[in-house]
């Protein structure tokens, strides 16, 4: 009892030191870089799934039809995926007030449609059309997963939107969601977090942003030199982690070859 | 909630409950805006004559469900766990049924021979396929091992590719959100 209550005092755990140490590395690389001009003005290569909302919005526009967005069940706000599919909800919220296009945004968190209904306000607001703002398009739905999928299906089936944006974390609903979606005859373009339902989009999408796709639209769209510089520190840690594997790789199969003892060090 | 992550300290795990207790009560609060959120989106819509029948199916529901709860309670046997029992789960149980269709309907258009990498995903979608099927002892046993090893190695390779690059983006989305840099979220990009 007293050797717990003497290691319940510790502000530091010694076996998360690795984390700690590797984290903060981390963190500072992804700082320093946000920081350097010459990695603010790189450029980012094309992603086909970001550039093609314009188009969507557009054919969208000209068939009078409205624009479907959704995040998903899968996540709230809290999550990383969300917060990067309302970048790009800011873009599509913008096209479709200068297109004067209905925008839908069903989802099944009160929070996120609170701050959806905020983000598209805003780029309503900038794009200089603040009476074209529908906050009853920006609605909640059902907090049960095949409440929300039975509900964004209805949703998608009568009011047969001609550009679907599936863009969050999902679960099991997105096939039901994208395959619904195909049915309308409609152009989708989706992403998510989840390599599993990645491959039903894959499959059932237009176009899909795959992994990290998802997080670069921020810098991807606006342009931000600093949110530009972040997603190519990505690159550079993406170079750090390939390295370790590499080495990892080559000092286990030596060891084992030469059947000797070693430090597992990559196993912190 | 980053540092008390690698803190065992009594102090630190009382900051984390504490923020978990304060999420919860702001999602329950954020719950009473979305229901009355609902109810209010329906009833407008009922009274402007769009899709009568289906809101009022949804305002029948959201009010339903409470006012059994609050006459018959929630014990085992009441009408509001009948209903949740053969209402609300075969319902849910139905649209999940759904998938079994999508996903032969997404099959049927997406694994067509177009191209080389088309046919590529054609062949191995096939291999699984074989190798979930169960032909006992002989020649099409082998599909079993094929899969396996399709799933443990390419794919997985693949699949933990893609989660690097998941996490290196979730990491950086954080860390700009922290910075202030990404003030998207907050409804204004300026």
């Amino acid at each position: 009892m007293i050797a717990s209550t003497i290691a319940d005092s510790r502000w530091l755990d010694m076996a998360k030191l690795p984390e700690l140490v590797g984290s903060v590395v981390v963190i500072a690389i992804v700082f320093l870089a946000t920081m350097n001009r010459s990695i603010q003005s790189a450029k980012l290569r094309k992603i086909n799934g970001l550039e093609a909302i314009e188009d969507a919005v557009g054919r969208a526009t000209e068939m009078a039809r409205p624009v479907l967005f959704t995040p998903g069940w899968g996540g709230d706000i809290q999550r990383p995926t969300t917060i990067a599919s309302m970048n790009i909800l800011t873009k599509v919220a913008s096209l479709s007030a200068q297109y004067d296009c209905t925008l839908l945004y069903p989802t099944h968190d009160p929070v996120i449609m609170t701050v959806a209904q905020e983000v598209v306000r805003e780029a309503y607001t900038d794009s200089g059309y603040p009476d074209r703002y529908r906050a009853d398009n920006i609605n909640y739905v059902s907090s049960s997963q095949f409440g929300y999928a039975a509900a964004v299906d209805g949703i998608i089936s009568r009011q047969k939107p001609a550009s679907i944006f599936l863009l969050g974390t999902f679960e099991a609903e997105s096939l039901i969601l994208a395959e619904t979606g195909n049915t309308v005859g409609a152009i989708q373009i989706a992403g998510t977090d989840s390599t599993i339902q990645l491959a039903f989009f894959i499959v059932a999408c237009d176009y899909t942003l795959i992994g990290e796709e998802l997080f670069a639209a921020s810098g991807y769209l606006s342009g931000n030199p600093s949110i530009v510089a972040s997603v190519k520190a990505q690159d550079i840690l993406k170079v750090v982690i390939a390295v370790i594997l590499v080495a990892a790789t080559i000092w286990a199969t030596t060891a084992r070859i030469l059947d000797i003892e070693t430090v597992q060090w990559w196993k912190f | 909630m980053f540092l008390q992550y690698f803190s065992p300290h009594p102090l630190a795990r009382a900051v984390n409950r504490g923020m978990l207790d304060y999420w919860q009560i702001l999602s329950a609060i954020a719950l009473v805006v979305g229901v009355v959120g609902v109810a209010r989106t329906n009833l407008m819509g009922l009274i402007a004559g769009k899709d009568r029948i289906n809101r009022l199916t949804v305002l029948a529901g959201v009010m339903a469900m409470p006012i059994l709860a609050w006459l018959w309670g929630t014990t085992a046997g009441s009408p509001f766990v009948w209903m949740f029992e053969y209402v609300q789960m075969p319902m849910q149980a139905t649209v999940f049924a759904l998938l079994a269709f999508f996903v032969a309907s997404a099959s049927f258009r997406g694994f067509r021979a177009r191209n080389a990498q088309a046919t590529v995903l054609l062949v191995s979608a096939t291999i699984i396929l074989m190798s979930r099927l169960s032909f006992g002892e002989g020649f099409l046993s082998q599909f079993q091992w094929i899969g396996d090893w399709m799933r443990d190695n390419p794919s997985m390779a693949a699949r933990r590719a893609i989660l690097i690059g998941i996490g290196l983006g979730s990491l950086t989305t954080s860390l700009r959100v922290l910075l202030g840099v990404e003030r998207t979220w907050l409804g204004g990009s300026k």
